[in-house]
């Protein structure tokens, strides 16, 4: 059952993997990634259980922040075209 | 200060609950550690009412379960659209107001948006949140403001009726 | 009672795969990018929290339940986060969103240049 549950994942991140080799835009791309990430995460817990050892959940977590981090850089990236100062003038720098 | 040391117990009861050892020295390096985190948040000036919201605990745990009821109907109605054949989405764009007193609120109440399926927030500018919504029953249901009433009542404005926040520095606007 | 508690495990794995295989499908047939983010929250918040409380119906009350519990919270609180940046640096990109009502249109997005950054 577990490894059904894993094959799911697997799926959906072959799914994510297509739309961000096709999105049009650079943003469909960012949000595949980012849900890409998502899944990394829910398939690392899955494995932990699959393997029988639950010390994957650590990684999970640690994925969890990873993620969230790259995809806030990544569009303040994209939007600014640097990560530094503001580029607008009034508060466009906190994103 | 009674955020700092609220803090603190929060990051402690993390650690405790991550690493699962109780011997003295994993302890010991525990306390070290956050220490040194509420030292730096402190000389970071983020520990208010804004950065670490203890005067929400009570009335987030009564809006929590909303919420989540919320999103699985809103999961249901968006995995139904999708799976159907012809997938009949009407996607707009409109502008709603939000009538929370703070910041905070209308973080969660923008938070509480996109995290429901079927309607994201995509700019907050004072109290106008821009939503797209992909169904016209996600923007209906989110234009009867229900949620923003919920989350209105949830966060309690800091200088009206919360005893705990009379310790800071006052209202945010 | 364990019984039960497989069955419900199994229930909320089984739903949480279809779910995300859902928002997996949603990320290719949706039309543009801005509906796309409604499946994409699909994937984040059904799919990955009932897999998480399936597997916490596994794992008894431990540790490990804690853990699973953590990361539900961690995607909860950042997955919106993440989202509303994304699409903010997409609004203010140029990406107009495909729109259903013409007289709901945002006329200042529309008109905000079609510089958009394609790579």
């Amino acid at each position: 059952m577990m490894g059904a549950v894993s094959a799911a994942v697997l799926v959906t991140m072959v799914m994510a993997v297509f739309r961000a080799i096709k999105g049009p835009t650079v943003y469909d791309r960012i949000l595949a990634v980012n849900a890409f990430g998502t899944l990394t995460v829910v398939l690392i817990s899955v494995y932990g259980f699959l393997s029988g050892r639950p010390e994957f959940l650590d990684l999970a977590l640690v994925y969890a922040l990873i993620n969230f981090i790259g995809t806030i850089a990544v569009s303040k990236y994209v939007e600014f075209s640097h990560m530094g100062r503001p580029s607008g003038g009034d508060e466009l720098g906190d994103i | 200060m009674l955020h700092a040391v609220s803090l603190g117990l929060v990051l402690f009861g993390l650690w405790l609950m991550l690493s699962g050892y109780f011997v003295g020295l994993l302890l010991g390096l525990g306390v070290a550690s956050v220490a040194v985190i509420v030292w730096v948040a402190h000389r970071m000036d983020v520990i208010d009412h804004e950065g670490h919201p203890i005067h929400l605990t009570v009335r987030a745990f009564l809006y929590w379960p909303w919420l989540i009821r919320e999103i699985v109907m809103a999961n249901i109605h968006v995995a139904r659209v999708i799976l159907s054949r012809e997938m009949p989405i009407n996607p707009s764009v409109f502008k709603t107001r939000s009538t929370q007193k703070t910041e905070l609120g209308q973080v969660v109440y923008a938070n509480s948006i996109t995290l429901t399926p079927g309607t994201v927030s995509i700019e907050v500018d004072k109290d106008i949140i821009t939503v797209h919504a992909l169904t016209r029953e996600t923007a209906d249901d989110l234009r009867s403001g229900e949620m923003d009433r919920r989350v209105t009542s949830m966060e309690a404005h800091p200088d009206s009726h919360d005893p705990l926040v009379q310790t800071t520095k006052g209202p945010v606007q | 009672m364990a019984v039960v508690l497989d069955i419900v495990s199994w229930g909320l794995l089984a739903l949480g795969s279809f779910m995300l295989m859902t928002g997996g499908l949603g990320l290719i047939r949706l039309p543009d990018v801005f509906s796309r983010m409604h499946a994409a929250g699909i994937i984040d918040t059904l799919g990955a929290s009932a897999i998480m409380a399936g597997l916490m119906f596994q794992a008894g009350l431990s540790i490990v339940t804690v853990k699973l519990g953590l990361i539900i919270i961690f995607i909860m609180f950042t997955g919106p986060t993440a989202t509303h940046a994304l699409a903010r640096a997409a609004g203010q990109g140029g990406a107009a969103p495909q729109l259903d009502k013409p007289e709901k249109k945002n006329k200042k997005r529309q008109e905000e240049g079609k510089a958009s950054s394609k790579t």
